[in-house]
């Protein structure tokens, strides 16, 4: 019997050869391993007619037969398969230089952007946020402020009104009021707004954004300005960066000063940017002044306060290299996909 | 204000250069905005000796021998007609740079470098200088405005810099003044600051002078609106002489940019620039009835001014008048009729302070700003005004230009010029700063301030001189210690004894926040736009005459008309910026805007007008349609976690048939639409835009639901589709709802195609949807689906009188 198995090993061997595909794999495998039609399936039929002494050796002989061509064909159908996906790949070759598809999302407003992360630092310092009125009446906007009527201050800021009583807010300052009137200390607050001012060339728009700070609490100092101030530039502009203080005048505080940022594109060596000097004006502030906390019925021997006022379009302008403010209000899309939200 | 080094060294011995002054006038309050070197243009110009000098034949030129010192002896031709053997002239060496002027030889063209060069065959090594080439004008250096050489004294040392001797080594400083500060309106005022800041003394100028028992008899002052002028000072100077200044004089006002008239006139604009108080001379012939009196003007009250302007006056403005006649404008100028002529004889002097708020008002209604009423306004001590016309009387002796009566007038309401006494706490100044400056500093920044400081333990008690109108509590003297003991002791802390709060932003600013990054998904740009808008935007806009929008709240003093009113809608704003992005080739793109709209209750304002929060979105470009912006109205109702339906509706500006009215839980909060042709083709659009608005503070009002997790479905779910055939009048909302009322197990409705067309009717439509239908607790039978089809197909026959395509 082991001619007849021979024979079919080399019919198999024979017939291999040729095959190209998966299909014509299976097709010709049908021949030999179909379970009913199959020439090795059909060789246990002769079971019978073998002597029984024989039969086992018979039986072991067919059983070799189908694992040794079940393996001859796993490892042909391993190969064509491979060869096929070979194929398949190469024709599904693209070109990876052509573009992507588009995945077009918007970016917030740049001030927004400034906005958000100046409420985020001062979030984290116990700063609660409160909206300013744009429309605002001259008692919260300046007489509150320590600012009355012939106060030379008051030409500081050109007004514009709109009644004799209403004005348009020409500071966030007035937010100060309008909360130490509703809540007593502590207060950590920042007011962000729209402010207006009759001024309109390459540097100043008549409409633009402040963010006011305001802490009242017991023995509030200088030293607590500063240091407060360091935090924020440090989280804004990069570890390392330091304010420094110096004199100013506001109605509203008492001592003044202006705060400047050592220059974060030299890092103070000077260079264009802060036109040489190795610092640049960021923000006003100072020691909330007595007359204003009296003002709004809290006592300035029990409590003290900080106050500052960022100017958004300036540190949004600073941070992204823009040169003129009014790019800011244009809606220009070339202008606004270039600061992607951050 | 501009301050010149040489000035300012008239009352401090200044010892530092002119870089460190600035620094130092830095750091204690006193910005310099620009320190300008008086010669900055001018080097290696020296005094040149001419030992030859020959006239080039057939021309007007002349070939100098020129012996400059060390510098070397030159040839050197020169066109000037005033050149002369024997003169000395600034000579400009080869390498030197001057003022290059124009052919006249007077307007200055830029500067130039002096080269070797040759003149009609002739060598000429270097220049000889005029004044206009070196920068230096007639009252600076006399002789110097001569259209010719200048020529340099006699004793000037052959070679050496010419600077010194023009007053070209001088530098000014532009001072910016805070206006806590008027007291600094003034070189002698800002000396005290530099006195202090560079622990120096301070020379105080002259104030003597001597009376002689002249009066002009009978003369009175009164002043009837002391309200607006608390003190008036007249003195009357007889035997003038009008003259020119002294070159010392001249060149101060010159650095300034003030340029010389007369002694007499020139002394008023030194002691206004010297002290900050303005002054002024009258002519005391032209004044009538032997009176100064002080008044408001009356109703249509005419005064011409020195400038010859005329002005018709109101009783707002404050008038200097004689005994019959406005004879000044008070604070602001002086007038014609009482003007200093070269033919003066005697002269009424007037030092005044007047209220700095009433001068503000009256130069800004006549439109008429003088360096007088910019003082006024800033704020003027009555210190000022007693020394100021102290000095004025003893610079008349020392000119010699007149003399000083006895007649000295002075109207006051009783104001002291006197320091007065301020006690306070060492340790509350100290709390004040967070840091503890030594007792001593304190005393000796104090000391140098002028307030006299004594201390007794804790109480600090200090004399605040009358020019310091701004001090008022312990606060003013902490800044007056730190401004000079220096910004850089202050050390940071963190409010060690402050109570913890806790921050962030609330409830309805985060919801704005996520809003606004939920609309960036959709590929849309936040926007800001100004508050204002143009009346031509409401008519932009087609608003009828009636429109509530057009009851826009009007600023009184606009910028311009286009930015006159506040904003009644956002609409305009939005579309004006749409239109200006496709001017600029930016042809399709999303744009979103959140910002306020202003509703007044009444009109003049009476009270705050409701201020709305209010979104605006705006599409453009040829992939954009009704539906795409209906999208992102949808991406803002799931931001905010409301439902939003949709009602046809009509909106001025937008297209009749392509607009809705957004409804939210019954309440009208906004529309969205297309915009019409109209508008468009007004904005000269080039493709399609629509526009969206929603009231965000009407929508903050309304019930809204909130992220939260549904469990998902136990059982697997069933879709069908079905194509319906209706009549060309039922809507998609109509179809949906019936569906939608008939069958609580539908979860999900999806239109997916419209056909009109054979084979349908041609009063028909077809619209085909996909219906999603979610078991609850149990599942479905193998059938339930199918009942639940045939009902909502049985009920949307009844209803709506539609049927399944066949």
């Amino acid at each position: 019997m082991s001619e007849r198995f021979d024979e079919i090993k080399q019919e198999i061997l024979d017939g291999i050869g040729g095959l190209a595909s998966s299909k014509a794999v299976y097709e010709f495998k049908k021949q030999f391993l179909d379970s009913k039609a199959g020439k090795i399936g059909l060789l246990m039929k002769e079971m019978k007619n073998i002597a029984p002494e024989e039969r086992a050796s018979f039986g072991k002989g067919v059983n070799d037969l189908k694992e040794w061509a079940q393996q001859r064909f796993t490892d042909l159908d391993e190969m064509i398969k491979a060869k096929e996906l070979e194929r398949r790949y190469e024709q599904e070759k693209i070109d990876v230089t052509e573009p992507g598809e588009e995945m077009k999302s918007g970016n917030l407003h740049p001030i927004t952007q400034m906005r958000n992360e100046i409420i985020d630092v001062f979030s984290g310092m116990g700063f609660e946020v409160f909206e300013n009125k744009e429309i605002e009446n001259d008692y919260y906007n300046f007489t509150a402020l320590n600012t009355p009527k012939d106060h030379p201050a008051r030409d500081m800021q050109d007004t514009f009104y709109l009644s004799p009583e209403f004005l348009l807010a020409t500071q966030t300052s007035a937010a100060q009021i309008h909360t130490m009137e509703a809540k007593k200390p502590p207060i950590k607050i920042l007011c962000p707004g729209k402010v207006f001012r009759s001024d309109d060339d390459a540097t100043h728009s008549p409409m633009f954004h402040q963010m006011e700070g305001l802490v009242v609490d017991k023995k509030i100092t200088l030293c607590d300005l500063k240091g407060m101030l360091d935090v924020f530039v440090q989280k804004i502009y990069g570890e390392g960066t330091t304010t420094r203080l110096r004199p100013s005048y506001f109605p509203f505080t008492e001592p003044s000063v202006e705060v400047d940022v050592s220059c974060f594109e030299c890092g103070g060596k000077g260079c264009k940017l802060c036109k040489g000097t190795g610092w640049i004006e960021i923000l006003g502030a100072g020691i909330v002044n007595r007359k204003v906390l009296q003002n709004c019925g809290i006592d300035p021997d029990e409590y003290s306060g900080l106050a500052f006022g960022i100017g958004l379009e300036r540190a949004t302008m600073l941070k992204y290299g823009i040169n003129n403010i009014k790019l800011l209000f244009e809606s220009d899309i070339k202008v606004l996909e270039q600061i992607d939200n951050n | 204000m501009l301050v010149p080094l040489s000035w300012l060294k008239e009352y401090v011995d200044v010892n530092v250069s002119a870089e460190e002054l600035e620094k130092k006038l830095f750091s204690c309050g006193f910005e310099v905005e620009e320190l300008k070197e008086v010669g900055k243009d001018v080097s290696n110009v020296v005094v040149g000796y001419v030992e030859e000098c020959e006239p080039i034949p057939e021309t007007h030129l002349h070939v100098c021998k020129v012996n400059a010192g060390s510098h070397g002896t030159f040839q050197v031709c020169c066109g000037a007609d005033n050149v002369q053997a024997g003169g000395k002239y600034p000579v400009a060496l080869v390498g030197a740079s001057v003022y290059a002027t124009a052919k006249d030889h007077k307007t200055v063209e830029g500067v130039m470098t002096i080269k070797k060069g040759k003149l009609r065959g002739y060598d000429s090594e270097g220049m000889l200088c005029s004044g206009v080439e070196l920068g230096v004008s007639e009252d600076m250096f006399p002789g110097a405005g001569y259209n010719g050489l200048l020529v340099l004294p006699e004793d000037a040392e052959v070679g050496a810099d010419v600077k010194p001797i023009l007053g070209l080594d001088d530098y000014v400083f532009d001072v910016s003044i805070t206006a806590n500060r008027p007291d600094c309106q003034s070189i002698l005022g800002l000396a005290r600051e530099v006195a202090a800041v560079l622990d120096l003394p301070l020379k105080e100028p002259s104030y003597e002078y001597h009376e002689t028992d002249v009066k002009k008899d009978g003369f009175t002052v009164s002043v009837s609106a002391p309200e607006l002028c608390p003190r008036y000072i007249g003195h009357y100077v007889y035997d003038v002489q009008i003259g020119e200044s002294p070159l010392w004089m001249k060149r101060r006002l010159a650095l300034v940019g003030q340029s010389s008239i007369s002694n007499i006139v020139d002394i008023t604009n030194y002691v206004m620039l010297e002290q900050g108080q303005p002054m002024h001379a009258f002519d005391s012939e032209y004044i009538e009835g032997n009176a100064i009196c002080v008044r408001r003007a009356g109703e249509g009250e005419k005064i011409t001014t020195l400038d010859e302007q005329e002005y018709t006056l109101n009783p707002n403005n404050l008038v200097i008048c004689d005994g019959v006649k406005p004879v000044a404008l008070a604070g602001v100028m002086g007038g014609l009729n009482s003007e200093i002529r070269d033919t003066t004889k005697a002269v009424l002097f007037e030092s005044a302070k007047f209220a700095r708020d009433n001068i503000r008002k009256t130069a800004r209604a006549l439109g008429k700003r003088t360096d007088a009423s910019a003082k006024y306004e800033k704020g003027v001590d009555e210190y000022s005004t007693v020394h100021a016309m102290k000095r004025a009387l003893h610079l008349i002796e020392e000119l010699g230009c007149g003399k000083v009566s006895s007649t000295h007038l002075d109207v006051n309401t009783g104001n002291s010029i006197k320091p007065w006494e301020m006690k306070v706490s060492i340790q509350k100044v100290n709390d004040v700063l967070g840091i503890e400056v030594p007792t001593q500093d304190v005393l000796h920044i104090l000391s140098n301030l002028n307030f006299a400081p004594e201390v007794n333990g804790d109480e600090l008690k200090i004399h605040v001189p009358a020019y310091r109108e701004d001090m008022d509590s312990y606060p003013d003297v902490a800044e007056e210690v730190i401004r000079m003991y220096g910004y850089e002791h202050v050390k940071p802390t963190f409010m060690p004894d402050a109570l913890v709060t806790t921050g962030g932003m609330n409830a309805k600013q985060r919801r704005e926040l996520k809003l606004k990054k939920d609309l960036c998904t959709t590929g849309a740009y936040e926007c800001i736009h100004y508050s204002f808008f143009s009346p031509s935007d409401l008519d932009l806009l087609r608003l009828p005459k009636s429109a509530p929008e057009r009851r826009a709240i009007k600023i009184l003093n606009p910028i311009n008309e286009e930015l006159s009113l506040m904003r009644t809608t956002l609409a305009a704003s939005m579309l004006n910026a749409i239109s200006r992005n496709q001017k600029k080739g930016n042809l399709s793109g999303r744009l979103y805007e959140i910002g306020k709209k202003f509703i007044a209750k009444e009109l003049p304002l009476t009270d705050y007008p409701d201020e709305r929060e209010t979104l605006c979105i705006g599409i453009f470009g040829e992939k954009e349609s009704f539906f795409t912006l209906k999208g992102m109205a949808q991406k803002v109702a799931e931001s905010l976690y409301v439902k939003f339906d949709y009602v046809p509706g009509k909106v001025s500006f937008l297209h009749p048939y392509q607009t809705a009215t957004i409804v939210c839980n019954g309440t009208e909060i906004g529309y969205l639409g297309k915009v019409a042709y109209p508008v468009a083709e007004k904005l000269d659009l080039r493709t399609d835009a629509y526009l969206l608005e929603i009231d965000l503070k009407t929508l903050g009002t309304l019930p809204a639901g909130k992220a939260s997790f549904e469990p998902l479905p136990k059982f697997p779910g069933e879709s069908r589709d079905l194509a319906l055939v209706m009549s060309k009048e039922i809507t998609c909302g109509q179809v949906e709802d019936c569906i939608q009322k008939n069958c609580q197990y539908v979860k999900g409705i999806k239109l997916f195609d419209k056909y009109e067309g054979a084979p349908i009717p041609p009063t028909k439509k077809s619209m085909a949807f996909t219906i999603d239908f979610v078991p609850g607790q149990e599942p479905f039978e193998a059938d339930s689906v199918d009942h639940f089809v045939k009902k909502i197909l049985k009920n949307l026959k009844n209803q709506l009188d539609i049927d399944l395509r066949s």
